[in-house]
C-alpha cells in the first residue's frame, strides 16, 4: 500500500478502506439499483415529451447539429450518472451519519490512498473515452465538405444590428448579390459560409442547422451547415453587441433546388420601375432625403480585383426589400403563414418604423445619422411618409 | 528611534470612527471588508432582481435596452470583484492569522491600504451609475470599449476602477503569501495548515499571477481611448481577439480565486460538524494546487465559438474536461470526510453540504461546455449563466454564507440563531433552484443571454417566469440572513470561545479574540492541534468575552495604527476621478493633485514615527 507520509498507518487504512466498502455492501445494492433505473425512466419520459422550439437545439434539422446533440447526449449521460450517485451518496451518508449523541467521537480516519486513487483513475479513464467522439465531432463540424466550398459559398457580414448576406452572381463571377436578415438555401445541399463583421463582434446561429460561429473583424472565420428539411429556421445573433444585441435575428429559409435558383435570379433582376405616381414621389423622396446614401437600390456589389469581399453601405440593400418575409433583422412579420407577403402587414411595418425607429429598435444608427431623425425641421411630413411607404412597398 | 521621522505621531483612538480608519487590527479590516463586500452583493443583487423583473415575461418594458445592458455589465463585475472576492478578502484577513497562530499579518498597515483602496474601487465602480455605467459587458470584449463605439465614461469608471481593485488585491495578496510562508507558529509546517490558509495561500499566488495580465490589457485598452492607439482597433491592423486571450488568460484563473477560497472554507465546517478530519488532506491540498495550475491551460474554453480552428479547440477542450478530475477528487474527498463522522446538521453545516450538492451540478455542467462541440450550442445562451450561477452561487455564495455562520461566533462574539439560520438555508437553496435550474433549458432551447426582451412563441416564457419567482424566494431567504446576523450580533447569547468543538487554532482563544490574538504562541504539533490538544489533556475552559486581562498583556507589542494607508487611497481615489475627467476646467490637474496626496501618503508612511507603547516603564 502506498504510504504519502501523511502519518497514517497501513492497518488504520485497511480499517477504513473495510469501513467504507463494507457500506456499500450493507445498503442494499438492487435497491439502489431499482431506484435509479426508476429515475432514468422518469428523465427519459420527461425528454420525450419535451416540446419542440423554435431555437431548440434538441430538436435538430441538420448534420451539423445532429453530430453536435449526440456529442450533448454522451457528455449528459455521463454528467447524469456522476451527479445521481454523489447527490445519492450525500443524501444517504447526510441521514446515515446525522449527529445521535454529542459524546460520540467517529473513527479518526486521515484517508485512504487506495481509494483516492481509485475515484482519481476512474474519472480520467470515462473522460478519455467520451474524447473519442467529442474531437471526432470537433473536426467534423469544423472541416467544411470541398463540395460545399465548391458549389454555395456565401458571405455573412454582421452589422449594428442586422446581418448582410452575399451570393454569388451567377451572370457576373466580379460580383455578389446582396440580401439581408434572410439567407435562402438550397435544402439538402452542404452550404459554406465565409463570417465578416462590419464593427463589432456578432455570432452566427441557427440552433437547429448548427452551433455558432463569432464573426469578427478581419478573422476569416468559416463554417457549414446543412437543412435536411425545407422550411424556416431561427437564427439570432449569440454574441454581445451593444444596445439592441436582442434585436438581432434572421432567418435561414430552406428550399428546393428549382425554387432557390428562381429565387436567386429574381434578387439578381434590377429593382422595379414604379407607375404609380405615389411610389413616384416616394422614389425621389428616397434619393432627396438622403436615404440612398446608406441604403443601396442595386442588387448586386462588385468583388475587389483581388476577390474579396467589398465594403458595402451603412445600411441594408433594398433592392428587394418587400420580397423579404421580415423587416429589421426579423423583428417584424410581414408574411402570411405560408410565406408569401402581405402588403398590408409590410406597409404598417415600414410606417412603425419610419415614424419611430428608436422605438423598435434602441440605439440603431439610422434614428442618430439620418437628418430626418437628427434636424426637428426635416422630420417626415405624413404625405412624405405615405410617400416613402409606398414606394418601399412596390420594391418586390 | 529614526531622526528622520515627521512630526505626526500614530494615532491612538481607541473606540469611534477614526479607530476604524485607522485600525490595522487584521480583525477589524476582515470586519470592515465583510460588511462592505455584503452591501456590495446587495447592490449586485438589485442590479440582477431589475433584469430579472425585465425578463419576468416577453417583451416587457420595465428597464430600457439600454439599462438593462448597463445592469448586466455591472451585476457582473460587482459580483466578482466587488463582492465574492472581497467576501473571500474577509475571511482572510480575520480567519487566517488566527488559524496559524499569529499576533496580526506581515504588514499591517499594507493591509489596511488593500481595504480602503478596494473601497476607492468599489465606490468608483457603483458611483458610475450616475451619468452611465459601463455597458460592453463584465468581460468588455473589443471592440465595444473602443471610444468610437462607447464614448461614454462608463467604460473610463470601469477601466480605472478594476485598475485599483488590481491594485487593493495585488497588495493584499502578496501580504496573505509573506504571513503564511513567515507567522506561522512553530511546529504548523506547510502540510499541517488548515485547508483554510492552504486555499488561501493558492488563491493569493493566483492573484498575483493574474492580475497582472488585467492590468496589461487595461491599460492597452486606456491607450486606445484616451491618446488614439490601435491595440484593439482592427482597422489599424489591431487584434480584437488580443482583448479575448488576454482577458480570459486572468478570467479563468480569477474563477479559482473565486472558488478556492469558498473550498476552503467547506474542507474546514465539514470535520468540525462531522467530528472527523478531513478525508485525505494531502490529495485535497494537492488537488487544490493542480487545479490552480491548470486553470492557466484552459482560457481558450471560454473562446470556442471565437475561430481559433479545432487544433486549438481539441487542446482547449482536453484541458478543461481534465480539470475537473482534481475537482472531483475533491468533492469526493468531502464526501469521504462525512462518511462515517458524526454530523451535525445547524446552519454552517447545512450550508457546506449544500455548497457540495450545488457545485457538483456547476461541475457537471462545467464539463458540458468543456466539450467544444457541444458548447458551440451553449455558448452564450442561458446555459451559461445557469452554469455560472450553480459554481459561483451555488458554490461560492453557500461557502462564504456558511463561512459567515461559521466563524460568526468568533467574528462577533455571539451566538446566531440556529433556527432562523436553517430557515434562510432553506429558502435561499429552493430560490437559487428556482432561479437557476431553469435556465439549463431555456439556453438549449435557444435564448441567447444578454438579450433585454424576447419575443412571445419562442417558448421561453415559463422558463423565465420560473427564474425571475426565485429570485424573490432569494430575496425571503437574505432578508432572514441579514435580521439574523444583525439581530445576533447586538442582542445574541455570548459566545463560548470554541463553541463548535473545532479543530484548529482559532478555536482555542476567546470569541472575540483579544487584540493580540494569543496570549502566548501556541507550539503545533499536528494538523488540527486544536483537536488533539483537547482530547489528549483536560482544558481549562476557553474565557468568554473579550480579553483575558492576563498580566502577559503588557508584553506584547502590536503594530500601531496609522493614518497614512488612509490618506494614499484617498490620494488614489482623487487621482482615478482625476483620469476619467482628465479636462475638469485644468487638464488632469485632478490626476496630479490625486497623485501628489498619494505620495505625501506614502512618503509619511515609511518614515512615521513608532509610539513607545510603555511610556511610563521605560520598557
Amino acid at each position: 500500500m502506498i504510504d504519502l507520509g501523511i502519518g497514517v498507518s497501513t492497518k488504520l487504512e485497511t480499517e477504513s478502506i473495510n469501513q467504507i466498502y463494507g457500506t456499500f455492501m450493507t445498503f442494499d445494492r438492487l435497491k439502489i439499483f431499482g431506484r435509479l433505473s426508476g429515475l432514468s425512466l422518469l428523465v427519459l419520459a420527461t425528454l420525450a415529451c419535451y416540446p419542440d422550439q423554435n431555437m431548440s437545439t434538441f430538436f435538430t434539422d441538420g448534420p451539423v447539429a445532429k453530430r453536435q446533440l449526440d456529442v450533448f447526449w454522451w457528455i449528459l449521460a455521463g454528467g447524469m450518472i456522476v451527479t445521481v450517485l454523489v447527490e445519492a451518496a450525500l443524501i444517504y451518508a447526510i441521514f446515515k451519519y446525522r449527529r445521535k449523541s454529542e459524546d460520540y467521537i467517529p473513527y479518526q480516519t486521515h484517508g485512504n490512498n487506495k481509494l483516492e486513487l481509485t475515484w482519481t483513475i476512474i474519472p480520467v479513464i470515462l473522460l478519455a473515452i467520451l474524447m473519442v467522439p467529442i474531437i471526432q465531432t470537433l473536426f467534423y463540424s469544423a472541416n467544411t465538405p470541398d463540395h460545399a466550398k465548391a458549389e454555395y459559398t456565401l458571405d455573412a457580414i454582421g452589422h449594428q444590428w442586422w446581418f448582410e448576406f452575399r451570393y454569388p452572381n451567377p451572370a457576373d463571377p466580379g460580383s455578389q448579390i446582396v440580401t439581408a436578415n434572410e439567407v435562402y438555401i438550397p435544402v439538402n445541399e452542404p452550404i459554406a459560409i465565409r463570417l465578416e463583421s462590419e464593427d463589432v463582434i456578432h455570432s452566427f446561429w441557427v440552433p437547429k442547422l448548427a452551433g455558432k460561429v463569432d464573426m469578427v473583424p478581419s478573422n476569416g472565420n468559416t463554417m457549414w451547415f446543412q437543412a435536411d428539411k425545407v422550411g424556416e429556421y431561427f437564427g439570432q445573433c449569440a454574441e454581445y453587441c451593444g444596445s439592441s444585441h436582442a434585436n438581432m435575428k434572421f432567418k435561414v429559409i430552406a428550399v428546393e433546388k428549382a425554387d432557390f435558383d428562381a429565387w436567386l435570379s429574381h434578387q439578381a433582376s434590377k429593382a422595379v420601375e414604379h407607375t404609380d405616381p405615389l411610389a413616384k414621389t416616394g422614389a425621389a423622396l428616397f434619393k432627396d432625403l438622403g436615404c440612398s446614401g446608406c441604403h443601396s437600390l442595386k442588387p448586386e456589389i462588385n468583388l475587389k480585383s483581388d476577390g474579396s469581399i467589398a465594403k458595402g453601405r451603412v445600411g441594408p440593400n433594398l433592392a428587394h426589400l418587400a420580397s423579404r418575409r421580415h423587416l429589421l433583422a426579423g423583428m417584424l412579420e410581414n408574411s402570411n403563414s405560408d410565406g408569401s407577403i402581405n402588403n398590408a402587414y409590410l406597409q404598417d411595418n415600414l410606417r412603425n418604423w419610419l415614424q419611430d425607429p428608436d422605438k423598435i429598435k434602441p440605439g440603431n444608427i439610422m434614428s442618430s445619422r439620418a437628418q430626418i431623425y437628427t434636424d426637428p425641421n426635416k422630420s417626415l411630413t405624413e404625405e412624405q411618409l405615405s410617400a416613402l411607404v409606398s414606394y418601399l412597398t412596390t420594391l418586390k | 528611534m529614526s531622526t528622520l521621522t515627521i512630526g505626526i505621531p500614530r494615532p491612538t483612538h481607541p473606540t469611534g470612527l477614526w479607530s476604524w480608519i485607522t485600525t490595522i487590527d487584521h480583525k477589524r479590516i476582515g470586519i470592515l471588508y465583510g460588511v462592505t463586500a455584503f452591501i456590495m452583493f446587495i447592490t449586485g443583487g438589485i442590479e440582477a432582481t431589475l433584469m430579472r423583473l425585465q425578463l419576468a415575461g416577453p417583451e416587457q418594458d420595465i428597464v430600457s435596452a439600454a439599462v438593462y445592458n448597463q445592469l448586466f455589465t455591472m451585476h457582473g463585475t460587482t459580483m466578482i470583484f466587488v463582492a465574492i472576492m472581497p467576501l473571500g478578502a474577509a475571511f482572510f484577513n480575520f480567519v487566517i492569522p488566527l488559524q496559524i497562530g499569529a499576533r496580526d499579518v506581515a504588514f499591517p498597515r499594507l493591509n489596511a491600504f488593500s481595504y480602503w483602496t478596494f473601497l476607492a474601487g468599489a465606490l468608483m465602480l457603483k458611483l458610475s451609475w450616475i451619468g452611465g455605467a459601463t455597458d460592453a459587458g463584465w468581460f468588455g470584449y473589443a471592440p465595444l470599449t473602443s471610444i468610437d463605439q462607447n464614448p461614454g465614461t462608463g467604460i473610463d469608471f470601469w477601466i480605472i476602477s478594476l485598475q485599483i481593485l488590481g491594485i487593493a488585491s495585488l497588495a493584499a495578496a502578496f501580504n496573505f503569501i509573506v504571513t503564511i510562508i513567515n507567522m506561522r507558529a512553530p511546529g504548523m509546517t506547510m502540510m499541517r495548515l488548515p485547508l483554510f490558509t492552504w486555499m488561501t495561500f493558492v488563491t493569493a499566488i493566483l492573484l498575483v499571477l493574474a492580475f497582472p495580465v488585467i492590468t496589461v490589457a487595461l491599460i492597452e485598452l486606456t491607450f486606445d481611448r484616451y491618446f488614439a492607439m490601435n491595440f484593439f482597433n482592427v482597422a489599424q491592423g489591431g487584434s480584437v481577439v488580443l482583448w479575448q486571450h488576454l482577458f480570459w488568460v486572468f478570467g479563468h484563473p480569477e474563477v479559482y480565486i473565486l472558488i478556492l477560497p469558498a473550498m476552503g472554507i467547506i474542507s474546514e465546517v465539514l470535520p468540525t460538524f462531522s467530528k472527523k478530519p478531513l478525508f485525505g488532506y494531502s490529495t485535497v491540498v494537492l488537488a487544490g494546487v493542480i487545479i490552480a495550475f491548470m486553470g492557466w491551460m484552459v482560457w481558450s474554453h471560454h473562446m470556442f465559438t471565437v475561430g481559433l480552428g479545432p487544433a486549438a479547440n481539441s487542446v482547449f477542450t482536453i484541458t478543461t474536461m481534465l480539470i475537473a478530475v482534481p475537482t472531483g477528487i475533491k468533492v469526493f474527498n468531502w464526501l469521504g470526510t462525512i462518511w462515517g463522522g458524526s454530523i451535525k446538521l445547524n446552519t454552517p453545516m447545512l450550508f457546506s453540504l449544500g455548497f457540495i450538492a450545488m457545485f457538483l451540478l456547476g461541475g457537471v455542467s462545467g464539463v458540458m461546455h468543456a466539450v467544444s462541440p457541444s458548447d458551440a450550442q451553449q455558448q452564450d445562451t442561458y446555459f451559461i449563466p445557469a452554469h455560472i450561477h450553480y459554481v459561483l452561487f451555488g458554490g461560492a455564495i453557500m461557502a462564504l454564507l456558511s463561512g459567515i455562520f461559521y466563524w460568526f461566533p468568533k467574528y462577533s462574539g455571539k451566538m446566531f440563531d440556529d433556527r432562523l439560520g436553517k430557515l434562510s438555508f432553506w429558502l435561499i437553496m429552493a430560490g437559487q433552484n428556482i432561479t437557476f435550474f431553469p435556465m439549463h433549458f431555456v439556453g438549449l432551447d435557444g435564448m441567447p443571454r444578454r438579450i433585454y426582451t424576447y419575443s412571445s412563441g419562442m417558448g421561453w416564457e415559463l422558463a423565465n417566469g420560473l427564474s425571475t419567482l426565485g429570485v424573490f424566494v432569494l430575496i425571503l431567504g437574505f432578508l432572514v440572513v441579514i435580521h439574523n446576523i444583525t439581530r445576533s450580533w447586538l442582542k445574541g447569547e455570548p459566545a463560548p470561545g470554541d463553541p463548535w468543538d473545532g479543530r484548529t487554532l482559532e478555536w482555542s482563544i476567546a470569541s472575540p479574540p483579544p487584540e493580540y490574538n494569543f496570549d502566548t504562541i501556541p507550539t503545533v504539533r499536528s494538523v488540527d492541534d486544536w483537536w488533539h490538544t483537547k482530547q489528549s489533556t483536560a482544558q481549562d475552559p476557553v474565557p468568554v468575552g473579550g480579553g483575558s486581562g492576563d498580566d502577559e498583556e503588557h508584553d506584547i507589542h502590536l503594530p500601531q495604527p496609522s493614518y497614512w494607508p488612509f490618506v494614499v487611497s484617498v490620494g488614489i481615489l482623487i487621482a482615478a476621478y482625476g483620469v476619467v475627467f482628465n479636462d475638469l476646467i485644468v487638464p488632469w490637474a485632478l490626476a496630479i493633485l490625486g497623485t501628489f496626496i498619494g505620495f505625501i501618503g506614502v512618503y509619511s508612511w515609511s518614515l512615521e514615527p513608532v509610539n513607545d507603547p510603555d511610556p511610563d516603564t521605560n520598557h
